[in-house]
């Protein structure tokens, strides 16, 4: 009886043996590469990272503040603040005669750093929340996720407003309120995994040699969170960017001078019956490629980390 | 079944509550009364008006006194920027106006969300499908509040169809606007996730069943696809009810519509700490109760929940 039936497949078989010997395949490789091949998502990690730039590196490409009022071009005089690059206002003038490029770099900013800070606050507060919740189990389980629902049943957009009226409007303000419900959902995806991961092996393991429960939550529950983790705070950035221009979109938001997406927006909204379109299509348009971008990155992480659509 | 209403009223009791403590300890941290004006005014007047207000009273009385007269009463006291008005009198004008559009965009994006989630399921990978996948896709950047000034750009100044705002006692002209930019994003949503629920339950054993013995198509989809598809958009109407009342202060903003979402602004730029927790108060009443009924049509749908 032969072993192997033809000598090409016993020849490829240790070749194939010989490459995992050369590079192995960790489960963060394997999703890079399932991502790199996902080309919507590496198309909107492109156009986010030129974002970024723009935000950080735009406004050295004009002379202009955001807050210097040319007012020769304000008032009934807005229709002559067209884009133009003889004047170097790129994107033209808003309704006072602010450079419109520099103030939508600055709102681009502003509207990014909301994402992220919400998200970090998100990833932070609401694994360990959520792993320490889902871990420790029975009556802290009860209590600390029975907290959970009944913060989420809070209207959280009239309370953060109430806040943002009572404590005065800022963008540190701004932070705090999202920061403070940003975490809710993450908290419930978290536990989630972590009922599911606490009955293993390695987490067994780690009790029978002694080591104290807190340690085991950070050192092999949240680590194996991760990948849930990440996708689902990429996830979460555009809904915080939506809620930051919401609410700067009432006008209660980030305050004159400075700006976020939202404001400029409703500048825009506001201006569009004079025939100042760009005043509105400049800011929308950031605000849509970014929310995208997001999105597609997103949904490419899903496909790549989530091994169970795969 | 009964004793589990009873629990969900039993637990909604104490978040109401908290909401209200909540927002109370809120409102009192504020740095200044709502009577600190630019010029002070003499003690005695302001004595006269905090007495008025209750606010000489301790803040344990004042907290308690409040809840208890919201409780008992459904009173949320005097507004504190229009001296003449109640609370109660803010929201009987407001309500109305945001339940009718606001009633509307969601039998609106029920109803087409569904429609359209059902239709791109069975009619999978057709201009359909795309059309229902690209419109969801598409809404998920398009938040009613940059949804609403492209609709006014478009209806109102170039084709100059519909009035770009007011209310005008409900006349359809002045709803469509409304309706269309609260519900779409929704109406999306809705759509996406019966899609895939439908797809879902279309390939699994008991429709096989169904069609093996030659059921017609339109039976096996009415009477025996939809109940288990709808279950996951059934516990998507919590946060689009939830969404949709924090969408209409939006569309109330922008189109002047009149409702509750334009005065609770008007009252956050005033200060009008009143008017705001009241507001705030009677929109966390209705989500918990909206999320009750959920619940209740969950259970009542879904056979494998007994309580």
């Amino acid at each position: 009886m032969q072993m192997f039936p033809d000598k090409t497949v016993a020849e490829g078989l240790t070749n194939a043996a010989q490459l995992a010997d050369v590079q192995g395949r960790s489960l963060w490789k394997d999703a890079r590469i399932r991502f790199s091949r996902n080309k919507a998502a590496m198309i909107s990690l492109y156009v986010l990272i030129g974002i970024v730039l723009f935000c950080v590196f735009g406004g050295l490409f004009t002379q202009y503040e955001i807050d210097t009022a040319d007012f020769t071009l304000s008032g009934p005089n807005a229709y002559l603040g067209v884009p133009s690059f003889a004047t170097g206002h790129y994107f033209g003038t808003d309704e006072l005669g602010r450079d419109l490029f520099a103030r939508t770099v600055q709102g681009t900013g502003i509207s990014m750093l909301v994402g992220v800070v919400g998200a970090m606050v998100a990833v932070i507060v609401g694994t360990l929340y959520g792993a320490v919740s889902g871990y420790f189990g029975a009556r802290t389980d009860m209590l600390m996720m029975r907290t959970v629902d009944i913060l989420m049943s809070v209207p959280y957009m009239f309370v953060l407003i109430l806040m943002l009226v009572i404590f005065g409007r800022s963008i540190l303000m701004l932070f705090i309120g999202i920061g403070l419900i940003s975490w809710l959902d993450m908290a419930r995806i978290a536990r989630g995994q972590t009922l599911s991961i606490k009955n293993k092996e390695f987490v067994e393991a780690a009790v029978a040699i002694g080591v104290r429960p807190m340690t085991i939550v950070v050192r092999h529950i949240v680590p194996n969170l991760l990948g849930i983790v990440v996708v689902y705070s990429t996830l979460l950035i555009p809904g915080m960017i939506i809620t930051e221009s919401f609410i700067s979109f009432l006008g209660l938001g980030v305050a004159d001078p400075n700006a976020s997406l939202g404001s400029l927006i409703a500048k825009g909204a506001s201006q569009m019956q004079y025939g100042v379109l760009w005043q509105l299509l400049f800011p929308l348009f950031f605000f849509i490629i970014t929310l995208f971008a997001f999105f597609f990155v997103g949904d490419g992480l899903r496909d790549a980390l989530d091994p169970k659509d795969r | 079944m009964y004793s589990y209403i009873l629990r969900r009223l039993l637990v909604a009791i104490p978040t109401i509550l908290v909401l209200i403590v909540l927002s109370f300890a809120l409102m009192f941290a504020a740095p200044g009364g709502p009577f600190n004006a630019e010029r002070p005014l003499p003690p005695d007047v302001m004595a006269n008006i905090q007495a008025r207000y209750g606010l000489d009273q301790p803040y344990w009385k004042q907290m308690f006194d409040y809840t208890w007269k919201v409780v008992t009463q459904f009173d949320f006291g005097p507004s504190f920027k229009y001296r003449d008005r109640s609370v109660n009198d803010i929201i009987a004008q407001g309500f109305p106006v945001t339940l009718v559009y606001g009633s509307w965009a969601f039998v609106v994006a029920v109803t087409f969300g569904l429609g359209l989630g059902i239709l791109a399921a069975i009619r999978q990978n057709t201009w359909l499908d795309y059309l229902a996948v690209g419109v969801a896709i598409g809404a998920q950047v398009l938040p009613g509040f940059v949804l609403a000034p492209i609709l006014v750009l478009v209806f109102t100044y170039w084709l100059d169809l519909l009035p770009g705002g007011g209310w005008n006692g409900g006349q359809w002209q002045y709803v469509i606007m409304p309706v269309i930019a609260l519900s779409t994003g929704y109406l999306a949503s809705i759509a996406r996730i019966m899609r895939s629920s439908m797809l879902e339950v279309m390939n699994s054993g008991f429709i096989r069943t169904a069609r093996a013995k030659g059921l017609p198509m339109r039976r096996i989809i009415w009477r025996h696809a939809m109940k288990p598809a709808l279950l996951p958009v059934l516990s998507y109407l919590g946060p689009a009810f939830v969404g949709m009342i924090t969408g209409s202060v939006v569309i109330d903003v922008y189109f002047s519509t009149g409702g509750i979402g334009q005065f609770f602004v008007n009252s956050a730029f005033h200060r009008d700490y009143s008017v705001i927790m009241g507001i705030t108060i009677l929109v966390g009443v209705l989500t918990i109760l909206f999320n009750l009924v959920v619940d209740l049509l969950y259970a009542w749908i879904d056979p494998k929940i007994r309580y």
